[in-house]
């Protein structure tokens, strides 16, 4: 896997698609890995009859952990995600072909000397983004510097 | 009851100020939990799997050693290593998420909410073994407005998660907008 530094990147970098075809088995493996029990997340009877959607669909933290590959398979295991915002317009279901995408939109070098790449990232079914989010990773400066080994105040997401 | 003027859907003495003892709550600990088990590598490789994430800090001991002086968790499982189990003995009641959050929705009097968004701020890595603990923090409610949904507040909760050191792992933010529906507005107290 690669090991991208903050040099290799900048503003208005396209990272490269991922496109994932959702099925029953996606949705239901991440709700119970993401220990959520919800009905609507593994039981189409009640997602379509209670909570009025077509069939169940995707939840949240799941949803986040696809985020997260979808970053670190660009970025490689030194990429430390630091935040993440999440904007939900609308539910993704079994029959979607998931597609995700980003742009890189900053880049900047904090005051305790980290590294950091701030990224639009976009999970879309078709034209309609169904989830975005704003992320920010950090990435190391140089061979000798790691992410992760910041600790306290010289971490600062 | 809001009584409403009959050429608007607004009611014309607007919401309800913010009771007293809920603007109290504005910055103080609530809700504080532990998690029922230990952070554990089976549900990392179990959530990696779910989507196919082949980042080796979750599946290569080398990687991890060198990198992070050992396994630790994805970041955004923060929330997993808190979910109540789905039964447990001697629960009477479901264990609801955010409660918080429901709090609000019932103190105000604003029967419909919906989360606008979400931010996951990640510190510490959990690493396996940890006990994860969270709180719940108040941290703003919002002048009434407007919205295409109907009238209400909107209202900002902080899940503080913790170690078993006290160290902060990480911190999820949701903005959320407790509001009633215009039509059901001088129907139904």
């Amino acid at each position: 896997m690669t090991r991208l530094m903050h040099g290799d990147v900048s503003v208005g970098d396209q990272l490269p698609e991922l496109a994932h075809d959702v099925t029953t088995t996606t949705v239901v493996l991440g709700a119970l890995a993401s220990r959520d029990w919800r009905p609507m997340h593994h039981d189409r009877d009640f997602a379509i009859n209670r909570n009025g959607t077509k069939d169940i669909f995707l939840n949240t933290p799941n949803q986040a952990a696809w985020f997260e590959r979808y970053v670190t398979d660009w970025t490689g295991p030194t990429g430390r995600l630091g935040r993440m915002t999440f904007r939900m317009n609308t539910s993704t279901f079994p029959g979607d072909r998931m597609v995700f995408s980003a742009t890189v939109t900053g880049t900047s070098v904090d005051e305790v000397g980290c590294g950091w790449v701030d990224l639009d990232v976009a999970l879309m079914v078709g034209d309609v983004a169904t989830t975005t989010c704003a992320t920010r990773v950090a990435l190391p400066l140089d061979v000798n510097d790691n992410p992760w080994a910041r600790r306290g105040d010289a971490w600062l997401p | 009851m809001s009584t409403t003027d009959p050429t608007s859907r607004v009611p014309a003495d607007d919401l309800p100020p913010v009771p007293a003892e809920v603007s109290a709550q504005i910055g103080v600990v609530q809700y504080e939990e532990e998690g029922g088990f230990p952070v554990e590598h089976g549900y990392i490789w179990t959530t990696c799997a779910s989507v196919e994430n082949g980042n080796p800090l979750f599946w290569d001991d080398g990687v991890a050693a060198e990198l992070t002086d050992g396994p630790i968790a994805p970041p955004t499982m923060l929330s997993v290593w808190f979910r109540p189990h789905h039964w447990s003995p001697g629960r009477t009641e479901p264990a609801v998420p955010l409660q918080a959050h429901f709090d609000l929705k019932d103190d105000l009097d604003l029967p419909e909410a919906i989360i606008s968004s979400n931010t996951n701020t990640f510190y510490e890595p959990v690493r396996i073994g940890d006990r994860v603990r969270s709180r719940q923090v108040l941290r703003s409610i919002s002048d009434p407005k407007t919205t295409k949904l109907g009238r209400g507040r909107f209202w900002t909760i902080d899940v503080e998660y913790l170690n078993q050191d006290d160290r902060l792992l990480g911190v999820e933010s949701y903005t959320a907008f407790g509001y009633r529906r215009p039509e059901l507005e001088g129907t139904e107290s």
